[in-house]
């Protein structure tokens, strides 16, 4: 699983990674929502909310790097858990897990998250992109490249979600004067103090970017 | 994080304030950003998230006809502190919303859910404070309308009933006009709450009006009336008085960001110099 590419656990392989429910009981988390406009009129009564028994698994599908994947997440599951755990792309961090990170930056429609603050659920039908999904085949793509070619970390923990943050901030704004490049990438740490070749990285990866 | 969690992602707001009804444990969620990092910790477990950002009407930050401007619950920090409206009229609440967090952390945290966490250290609530904001709230009776000076009651308190689903911010058009600063103290820059913070705004007229508001040295954010009302008998001259004043407001305590000492100390220069910036 490490390439990322395998979706063993995926349901429409794996017929589900469920512990505790099964493909049957599946409720989307709105349906409950047409059924209880009737509690509306009639809040006394006890609601017709159509239970989905807590904890139980939901249906989710996400749109992964380009491919679609349909998954059994719990309510709890952060959809860091689920990259990681459920579809094996463990390109992406996890570090404090509170947001105070940015190791586990992914884009969401396009634009750079923590995947840690973001329940698996949030993300339904959305456009996930990981550090996975920035290769051009078997080549990096421009941003990893510049963080390559411009020695952009150490140890390399925060790489992915530094990569991941600039490649939000570029899609947003393709030629970052270096104070909006401080200000793009000033939600992910960096234990190394890499920060003066990341936001060189970033600059040249503009650079990058506008040549393609 | 709970085990047994269950998560609903209404599109209407009605439909989520039933569904929140029906549910004793339930919470609502927007960013996440207080919410989650709670659950995970342990030291919240509702039973049921009900997700409000699906909900268009939330997402909606709209211009209104006295000059001032309605903030869905749904919107980001961000958009708030870069919208035209908010900077050309309500800087100040620009200022605060800034030092929330990093950037990215602001694409996600909403100023509703930074008013609804209710901290001490609510960075924007010092804005909202001191521009006057309302808070318009959804309930199974109907919806009604909060001044935010009576919203805080304590850390982690509102005057929010169980199942009242704030709908929007409102920042009247009366407010538009003042500038200042919101001077911030803090561990570090962008990863840490506020030690001290500290706005001091002012509206030139005849007689200037002033604004003097706290985070971090009460059990609430707090308004200093008493300070802003010498200072606009007295102009920026009795910016000593008036941080005499603030001083003696505050409430801090002691904990592991700082001393009631220090912050006590800190209220009186800030304030001083907030004043003396905008003499
Ligand atoms: C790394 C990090 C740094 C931070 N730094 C700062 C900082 O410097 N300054 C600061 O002030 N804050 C800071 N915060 C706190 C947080 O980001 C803000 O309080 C944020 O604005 C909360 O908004 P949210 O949308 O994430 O709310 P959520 O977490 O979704 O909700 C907050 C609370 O409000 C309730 N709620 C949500 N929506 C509604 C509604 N419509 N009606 C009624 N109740 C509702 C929720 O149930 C919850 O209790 C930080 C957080 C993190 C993780
Ligand atoms: S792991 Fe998500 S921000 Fe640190
Ligand atoms: S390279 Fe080690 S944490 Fe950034």
């Amino acid at each position: 699983m490490a390439d990322g590419k395998d979706d063993r656990n995926d349901l429409d392989t794996n017929g589900g990674v469920s512990r505790r429910g099964f493909l049957g009981s599946v409720v989307p988390a709105a349906v409950g929502v047409a059924v209880a406009r009737e509690a509306l009129s009639a809040p006394a009564a006890a609601p017709a909310v159509a239970e989905l028994p807590a904890g139980e698994p939901a249906k989710l599908t996400l749109v992964v790097n380009g491919r679609t994947h349909k998954v059994l997440v719990e309510p709890r599951d952060t959809l860091l858990s689920v990259l990681r755990e459920k579809l094996g792309l463990t390109g992406t961090k996890p570090g404090c897990e509170r947001g105070e990170c940015g190791a586990c930056t992914v884009l969401i429609d396009g634009v750079a998250r923590y995947s840690c603050l973001t329940l698996a659920l949030e993300a339904d039908g959305k456009k996930v992109t990981t550090v996975e999904g920035l290769m051009e085949g078997e080549e990096l793509g421009p941003v990893q490249k510049a963080f390559v070619e411009e020695d952009a970390f150490q140890c390399g923990y925060c790489t992915p979600g530094q990569v991941m943050a600039a490649e939000g901030l570029l899609r947003e704004n393709p030629e970052p004067g270096l104070d909006e490049i401080r200000h793009g990438m000033s939600g992910n740490l960096c234990r190394c103090g890499a920060y003066a070749h990341i936001f060189k990285a970033v600059d040249k990866a503009a650079r990058f970017r506008k040549e393609r | 994080m709970p085990v047994d969690l269950d998560y609903l992602s209404p599109s209407a707001v009605d439909d989520a304030v039933a569904l929140r009804a029906s549910r004793p444990s339930a919470a609502f969620l927007l960013g996440g950003t207080d919410l989650l990092p709670q659950m995970r910790s342990g030291r919240r477990s509702p039973e049921t998230l009900i997700d409000l950002k699906r909900i268009p009407e939330l997402h909606e930050i709209r211009e209104n006809e006295d000059g001032g401007l309605s903030v869905g619950a749904a919107v980001p920090l961000a958009d708030v502190e870069t919208h035209p409206v908010v900077l050309s009229r309500f800087p100040l609440l620009a200022e605060c919303s800034k030092t929330v967090g990093a950037w990215p952390l602001r694409q996600r945290a909403t100023l509703a859910g930074n008013v609804c966490n209710a901290s001490p250290a609510a960075d924007t609530a010092v804005a909202l404070l001191a521009l006057d904001a309302v808070v318009n709230v959804a309930s199974t009776t109907g919806r009604l309308a909060m001044a935010i000076s009576e919203l805080f009651l304590g850390p982690g308190q509102t005057a929010l009933m169980a199942g009242d689903l704030v709908t929007e911010i409102v920042l009247p058009g009366a407010a538009a006009g003042f500038r200042g600063s919101y001077q911030r103290l803090s561990r570090r820059k962008g990863m840490d709450l506020a030690t001290v913070g500290v706005l001091v705004g002012k509206r030139d007229g005849a007689p200037a009006s002033w604004r003097v508001a706290l985070a971090a040295v009460a059990p609430t954010p707090l308004r200093v009336a008493a300070a802003e009302e010498l200072l606009a008998a007295k102009g920026a001259s009795a910016a000593r008085e008036a941080a005499e004043l603030a001083v003696a407001a505050c409430r801090p305590i002691t904990d592991l960001r700082g001393s009631a000492e220090y912050r006590r100390e800190m209220v009186g220069v800030l304030v001083r110099r907030g004043v003396e910036s905008l003499g």
